[in-house]
């Protein structure tokens, strides 16, 4: 994974043990901790963002470039005649277009499904943990690469935010269940055990669509039209570059250069796109 | 935590479980009859639907038997467990 980076230009660093103690004083793994930590990289460009800074900045310029954002309007239908999509039906009425884009993460199958498509996807929970304001004890984002993959950060709030890897069955009920929480929570209190008192305040997951490959899909489809963009593990991080990559699909109906590979036939050919950094979990 | 019942063993937590897979899902009684679509629909293609859905589950961590399970994947509710269909 660092070599990875690396070849793509991202700087990393690698770090002793005691670099990992100078960088992070609250890093205390006991002696006899079940799965001791022998070593890190460290990814200086590497920093957190206000996610719904983001998502009203892209809202605010797409309003002002002339695109109508609907609020509470549920696509219930997908309209297709011989040719092709024809529109959508919502609860607010139908709304008639030749292209029709679906980016609607978590419900990729329950929307393709309107169009009479299938999708190489299953959804599942991703939990994530917020705590209660906290001084602030943690600069960095911590990723804990053992078994479990718990990744920590404090928020600028002074909250804790944890996650790990989704629950693994396909669900729908944005909560999980507890054994992801028992696995996130004991592996960051092996080494950060003074966050044993810390009171968790939030706690929800999101519904992820995620492929065989973990890669995403943002692909024409068997409908002349009907454009999808679903799935792939990279989160909020990679949902910038999706859109844009989606954007030129549905304007040029051709995929961008960086997402030639990420179509929807590459299933029937074969050459999934497996890449060292993806969560893959089934 | 959802408790799985078992069919053998009776209910058990979840995490003793593995997933299966959609139990509509069967395996073509001839695959070189099929088209490549046909079987990339196969391999690869999910109802994945939201609400009652009727799984594969594998008791890894027990008896290692598969069965079948109704379940509602927005309440975790679990209606029934059984042997019927495609497993064994």
């Amino acid at each position: 994974m660092a070599n990875t980076m690396h070849i793509y230009g991202a700087r990393y660093e690698m770090m002793s043990l005691e670099e990992i103690k100078r960088r992070l004083p609250i890093f205390e793994p006991s002696a006899d901790t079940r799965m001791p930590i022998v070593g890190g990289v460290y990814q200086p460009d590497a920093t957190m963002v206000r996610h719904d800074a983001v998502a009203w900045g892209f809202a605010r310029s797409a309003d002002s470039r002339g695109v109508d954002i609907i609020q509470n309007c549920e696509v219930t239908g997908i309209l297709r005649n011989g040719s092709g999509v024809t529109g959508v039906e919502t609860t607010r009425g139908t709304i008639k277009a030749k292209k029709v884009g679906m980016a609607v993460a978590g419900h990729g199958s329950v929307v393709a499904a309107m169009a009479g498509l299938r999708l190489p996807i299953v959804t599942q929970p991703l939990q994530a943990w917020v705590s209660e304001p906290i001084k602030p004890v943690l600069d960095e984002i911590v990723v804990i690469r053992n078994y479990f993959g718990t990744y920590l950060m404090q928020s600028d709030k002074g909250e804790i935010v944890i996650g790990q890897g989704c629950d693994p069955y396909s669900s729908y009920a944005q909560r999980g269940t507890f054994p992801i929480i028992e696995n996130a929570t004991s592996a960051m209190l092996e080494i950060f055990p003074r966050f044993k008192r810390l009171k968790l305040l939030r706690h929800w997951a999101g519904m992820l669509d995620m492929t065989y490959d973990g890669s995403p899909i943002i692909s024409k489809t068997d409908i002349p039209g009907f454009y999808i963009d679903v799935a792939g593990s990279g989160g909020f991080k990679t949902t910038p570059i999706a859109a844009k990559t989606h954007a030129h699909l549905i304007a040029t109906d051709q995929p961008h250069k960086l997402t030639r590979d990420l179509g929807l036939n590459r299933f029937g050919t074969g050459h999934l796109v497996v890449e060292g950094g993806v969560s893959a979990n089934h | 935590m959802m408790l799985v019942s078992c069919p053998w063993c009776g209910p058990r937590n979840e995490d003793e479980f593995t997933w299966g897979g959609e139990a509509s899902r069967v395996r073509p009684d001839d695959p070189s009859e099929l088209t490549d679509g046909q079987w990339t629909d196969y391999m690869y293609n999910n109802d994945n639907e939201k609400g009652w859905v009727v799984e594969r589950w594998w008791h890894a961590k027990g008896c290692e038997q598969w069965f079948e399970i109704c379940r509602n994947n927005v309440t975790h509710e679990i209606a029934s467990t059984g042997t019927d269909g495609e497993t064994s």
